[in-house]
């Protein structure tokens, strides 16, 4: 059984470098309003988590927000690459989030089908 | 909902609307009183008398008052449907606790569910606001919190890779073990 000791030795090893990377990191956003929970944003956002455990991501930051008002197309997921338009893409499911973060949070390639709108920053 | 951890979720995703930097978030089972009490309570911007009518009636809930929930008027009525009650107290610029109320052994009683994903949710994704989580299962009780967890990491983001997969067991096990480590019905 994992203890709070295990987190403690866990941070010992940690590097302290990533954070410079961190900080300047990619973002992934779920909105979490009523309608979005019950789309299933909650499954959604556990999917991005083991992906990102899965794949050993360092500079990732995941966030939830409230409601985005457009529901018909829940569960919505937001990647803000730094320097990049933040990319919207609408009705994510969890099998859509290991495309996504493969292909667009690695590799910088948007997944085009699932886009539902661009904010250029 | 089918389960009241998405609920749960949908009230604290409130709380952190209204601009909480801390909620207290209470799941309290009781075998002796036979009730299922959930509560949470923020120190958000908090709501008027007015408001507070109106966020718990589904058919003024609209597209202007739906930032201040438009899931209170369905747990509102799953209480209701299990011998309980929602109550709602606010005061302007202080903060608000929500509190629901179910008779525990309900047949309609919607399972608590899949609490632990909730839970790591709001930890991982809200680094800012200082969570505090409490649950008990009569005098068992399980509490974790935020500043705990960001106090031993200091520069680790709760978002690294290892400090994830050390929460998934972490709150898995401690979960289990309220129900004294046994199969219960969210397992
Ligand atoms: S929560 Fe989806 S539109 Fe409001």
């Amino acid at each position: 059984m994992k203890t709070v000791e295990d987190l403690k030795r866990m941070r010992e090893q940690f590097q302290s470098q990533t954070k410079l990377r961190h900080a300047g990191g990619i973002q992934i956003i779920v909105g979490m309003g009523t309608c979005g929970i019950a789309a299933g944003a909650r499954e959604v956002m556990s999917a991005i988590l083991d992906e990102i455990a899965k794949r050993k991501l360092q500079d990732v930051t995941v966030r939830q927000t409230g409601c985005i008002g457009m529901c018909e197309k829940e569960v919505l997921v937001d990647v803000v690459r730094p320097d990049e338009p933040r990319i919207t893409y609408g009705k994510v499911t969890p099998a859509a989030v290991s495309k996504i973060i493969g292909e667009h949070v690695v590799n910088g390639r948007i997944v085009e089908e699932l886009v539902v709108g661009k904010i250029s920053q | 909902m089918r389960e009241l951890a998405l609920h749960i979720l949908d009230l604290v995703q409130n709380s952190l609307e209204a601009g909480a930097s801390r909620v207290l978030l209470e799941i309290i089972e009781d075998s002796g009183a036979d009730t299922l009490t959930i509560r949470v309570s923020d120190d958000g911007r908090g709501m008027d008398a007015e408001t507070r009518r109106r966020v718990i009636d589904p058919f003024v809930t609209t597209r202007t008052t739906r930032r201040v929930g438009l899931g209170l008027p369905l747990i509102d009525m799953s209480t209701k449907q299990c011998g309980g009650y929602l109550k709602i107290d606010s005061t302007v610029g202080r903060g608000t606790t929500v509190e629901a109320v179910y008779r525990h052994s309900h047949l309609d009683r919607p399972p608590l569910g899949n609490i632990a994903a909730t839970v790591k949710t709001l930890v991982i994704a809200n680094p800012d606001t200082d969570l505090i989580y409490r649950h008990s299962v009569d005098d068992a009780v399980f509490t974790l919190t935020t500043r705990e967890l960001t106090e031993i990491l200091g520069d680790m983001p709760l978002t690294h890779p290892d400090v994830i997969v050390w929460l998934d067991e972490y709150i898995a096990a401690n979960e289990a073990n309220l129900y004294g480590g046994v199969q219960h019905e969210n397992s």
